[in-house]
């Protein structure tokens, strides 16, 4: 019925947190510059959290927007107040608040290890020594 | 039926992606959009099997048509999303140098 809310507040969560570490990393970036220090640090040989945040936001968003689009078709979601049909029933209401803690949740504990074992995987690809240049054929 | 059309979508774009030779027509948005909705359609699925056990999987042929035309209107809506972005972002610079030619030509 709104399962998908659970995923957009989420991703409202996950974008704010990767700003905020956006705006962290920068700054000691630009600090590491300013000390002349090497940039090459354990950081570079990872994603750094700010960019695993935002595969995390984008993967919630996506699957929020699209999820959206399916209850509008199922007459779900309307343009007007107050935009959930759920929302006019008592009865409905209740029924959609254990939708979302049930199926939303779900859907975003999915979503949210899904990432991190991506994430995991991405790390341990990082960490791979680069594949030497292929010989050209004689 | 909409999972399945969803999660094919999402394996295609993920091998475009994979085939990438740079990242001017932004490969990931339709990769992130459709494995992010294949996903959680993935938690739904899991939840209405729990109620149905095997019916799940012998959809009467209205609901299955129903599915597959709400599965291709997600991946042209998906698609079209992806082309908004694109041209807002707009990486390789054609729709601004359209607009610049258009507007050197008045």
């Amino acid at each position: 019925m709104a399962c998908f809310l659970v995923s957009a507040a989420e991703a409202v969560v996950v974008t704010a947190a990767a700003q905020i570490m956006k705006n962290s990393e920068m700054k000691a970036d630009s600090q590491k510059l300013a000390k002349k220090a090497a940039v090459e640090t354990k950081q570079e040989k990872h994603l750094p959290w700010s960019k695993k945040l935002m595969i995390l936001a984008q993967l919630l968003w996506g699957g929020a927007f699209l999820l959206c689009f399916e209850h509008i078709w199922h007459g779900e979601v309307v343009p007007w107040f107050p935009f959930l049909t759920a929302m006019n029933d008592p009865g409905d209401t209740a029924e959609m608040l254990h939708e979302m803690s049930t199926i939303g949740v779900t859907m975003a504990i999915i979503v949210t290890v899904t990432w991190a074992i991506m994430m995991f995987v991405a790390d341990r690809i990082m960490e791979r020594p680069d594949a030497k240049p292929q010989k050209a054929a004689a | 039926m909409t999972l399945l059309i969803c999660v094919f979508a999402a394996i295609i774009a993920t091998i475009k992606w994979y085939q990438r030779k740079d990242d001017s027509m932004m490969p990931g948005v339709p990769c992130v959009l459709f494995w992010g909705a294949s996903l959680m359609w993935l938690g739904d699925a899991i939840f209405e099997y729990a109620e149905l056990g095997a019916e799940y999987f012998t959809p009467a042929a209205e609901d299955m048509l129903n599915d597959a035309f709400l599965g291709l209107s997600v991946v042209a809506l998906g698609l079209i999303l992806w082309l908004v972005i694109l041209l807002i972002k707009d990486p390789k610079g054609v729709v601004k140098a359209s607009l610049r030619k258009k507007a050197a030509s008045k």
